[in-house]
């Protein structure tokens, strides 16, 4: 696995509790800023390729590596250190705080960085702006449109900077043209140089991607390579 | 957006870190999008801290008002009484121990009572003599009020006057068994065969409540009707402030130079003392209620805390998601807990004040609240929400992201 790739799986399974096997014998690389979607029907095993990715959850067998780092001995520490700093997540049920407005939703996503509240606002400030919502910065979720409240949870997960995207059916709360909205927007700041992982079910916005991944019950049919 | 890749990182920038202020920050988030939850449940530590606050600021308050009352009266009078002999007979103090102590250097002033022994105090000769009230019987000079630091509820004081004709001043608590509690009507009560006039009822001698229960003659009248000259039964003495103890030293020789061994000192203020000492300490019974009710409020934040866990799973997940650790998590937990309880005890040190506040008003004393309250029960409620949540937060710390994100 080369330093080049952002993301690199080799030989791995995930088995749940009860014998369930989310994911089997999963190999697959996604050099730095690669724009990729995943495909495939429900329970084919996307979400849970996503959150290994993610360092949510450690694989049953095989190994990950994350920003060039394997992850085979990584404490738990390390995990939620990578995740702070180098991963942003963003997600289909967007997970905004209701009692926050859009502009410390967003300070919130970087809380575990150790950045004081001044300079964590000053960066969700501007990463709003980049997502078009500078005149929403205190408004609260229930007071922002669908659209509005996906293009929130993106700020929050890119105003940190993060070297890896993973984005988990974005669009799936959202109507087709405030879905192409997020999708472009997604595509345009992980342009910057972050690699960009996508799940989705919708061939039309996978068909947007210029490399596709497609699984089948836990395994990968197709690498898009 | 410039470069995302930050290829000069050191591992250990790479670390998840949550600063002091910013789990403060993020607790008090937690505690503001649940308001209504977050009163109601720290109303039960703020009931207890109130009952404990108002329960010592009571008390305190007695306590000040004794005090205050022990700065009125003065802690400069000594009593002199006979004490007993070695074989157990009460000793008599000479008659020339008032004049002898008068004398004194550092005594201001000095009124002796002379108990008479017989003397008997009826509304009217029907009542049967048995029946006295334990109502005694002294003579004293017409300066007793001025050095024991009491006044006339009404009427006067014995005066020269008193020195010839039959007049009688009742102490505050002889007049109320009497049921003679107002001068004014010529009031006459039979005293051992001889109608006397009541021209006086003394207020409450609070150094000395002995005296309340007595009914005050003249000395030559006490002289005239009993047939002899009585033996002082007590002397007071007022010395100066700065030397009480000097005084207080001397007072037994001087009373009775022949044997000073007969003769009792005593500083009536220090029983007062004692008696507003007692008066500080608290209600242990009521203590033990605040107590049940802090109990009640830890187990009512805890329940709400372990509620609050399963609702926001999401957010737990998201935390997670974002870098938390889950030592993260559960400090914010455990913040949000402590901080809860906290808030209740600084409104419980409200209502126990204001508690406090009307009673000292309605009992006309002094409106005290301890000041180590203002520290020990914000401090107490912080531990106890701690504690409160420490469950709840390792909970909420147990849970595993990809779950909570799916709930």
């Amino acid at each position: 696995m080369s330093a080049a790739h952002a993301l690199a799986l080799d030989g791995v399974s995930k088995q749940y509790a009860g014998g369930v096997t989310a994911l089997h014998d999963v190999s697959v690389a996604v050099a730095t800023g690669d724009q990729v979607a995943v495909t495939g029907a429900s329970g084919s095993g996307k979400t849970t390729l996503l959150t290994i990715l993610g360092t949510l959850e450690r694989p049953t067998a095989g190994t990950v590596s994350v920003a060039g780092r394997p992850l085979t001995d990584a404490s738990d520490r390390n995990l939620a250190g990578l995740r702070a700093h180098r991963i942003g997540f963003v997600f289909q049920a967007f997970h905004l705080q209701e009692a926050l407005t859009a502009l410390d939703n967003v300070a919130t996503g970087m809380l575990y960085t150790g950045r004081h509240l001044r300079d964590r606002r000053s960066a969700a400030r501007e990463a709003l702006d980049r997502v078009g919502l500078a005149h929403r910065l205190s408004h609260r979720p229930t007071q922002l449109s669908g659209g509005e409240r996906q293009r929130v949870a993106i700020a929050r997960a890119l105003a940190k900077r993060p070297e890896i995207i993973l984005a988990d059916e974005p669009t799936g709360n959202l109507d087709s043209h405030a879905g192409t909205q997020v999708i472009e927007l997604l595509h345009e700041l992980a342009g910057d140089g972050a690699t960009l992982v996508l799940i989705t079910h919708d061939p039309a916005i996978a068909a947007t991607f210029p490399r596709q991944i497609h699984m089948r019950d836990g395994e990968i049919v197709d690498d898009g390579l | 957006m410039t470069s995302l890749a930050h290829p000069d990182r050191t591992p250990s920038e790479d670390l998840a870190r949550l600063p002091l202020a910013e789990l403060a920050w993020a607790s008090l988030q937690g505690l503001r999008s649940r308001k209504l939850r977050a009163a109601l449940s720290a109303l039960g530590i703020a009931i207890g801290i109130g009952a404990m606050v108002s329960v010592v600021g009571v008390s305190s308050s007695a306590q000040a008002n004794l005090l205050a009352e022990i700065d009125r009266l003065g802690t400069n009078l000594l009593t002199v009484a006979p004490g007993q002999s070695f074989t157990g007979n009460t000793e008599v103090l000479p008659t020339t121990a008032t004049r002898m102590i008068g004398g004194m250097s550092h005594v201001r002033s000095a009124a002796a009572v002379y108990q008479l022994t017989t003397g008997v105090v009826l509304r009217t000769p029907y009542v049967p003599s048995e029946e006295t009230g334990g109502i005694g019987v002294d003579a004293a000079q017409d300066d007793l009020p001025e050095v024991m630091g009491t006044t006339m509820a009404s009427g006067h004081f014995l005066d020269r006057v008193s020195n010839r004709y039959p007049e009688v001043v009742l102490g505050a608590q002889a007049a109320q068994t009497l049921e003679l509690e107002q001068v004014g009507h010529h009031l006459m009560v039979d005293l051992n065969g001889t109608w006397f006039t009541v021209i006086g009822v003394m207020r409450s001698a609070a150094l000395d409540t002995t005296l309340d229960d007595t009914a005050f003659i003249s000395l030559p009248v006490a002289e005239r009707l009993f047939g002899q000259q009585p033996d002082p039964s007590e002397i007071y003495v007022r010395s100066d402030q700065d030397d009480v103890i000097g005084v207080s030293n001397l007072l037994a020789a001087t009373a009775n130079p022949q044997d000073p061994s007969g003769v009792v000192v005593t500083r009536p203020s220090d029983a007062l003392k004692a008696r507003a000492a007692a008066k500080g300490q608290f209600t242990t019974l009521l203590l033990g209620l605040g107590a049940v009710a802090l109990l009640v409020g830890a187990i009512g934040i805890a329940n709400i805390m372990v509620i609050s866990v399963l609702e926001r799973r999401g957010e737990i997940g998201l935390r997670r998601a974002l870098g938390a650790r889950r030592i993260h998590v559960s400090a914010q937990f455990l913040t949000e807990s402590a901080l809860l309880a906290a808030l209740g005890a600084i409104a419980g040190l409200g209502l126990g004040a204001g508690a406090t506040a009307i009673y000292a008003v309605a009992q006309h004393e002094p409106f005290v609240v301890p000041t180590y309250a203002l520290i020990v029960a914000p401090l107490g409620g912080f531990l106890i929400g701690a504690i409160a949540g420490l469950y709840p937060a390792m909970k909420a710390a147990r849970l595993s992201p990809t779950e909570a994100l799916r709930a």
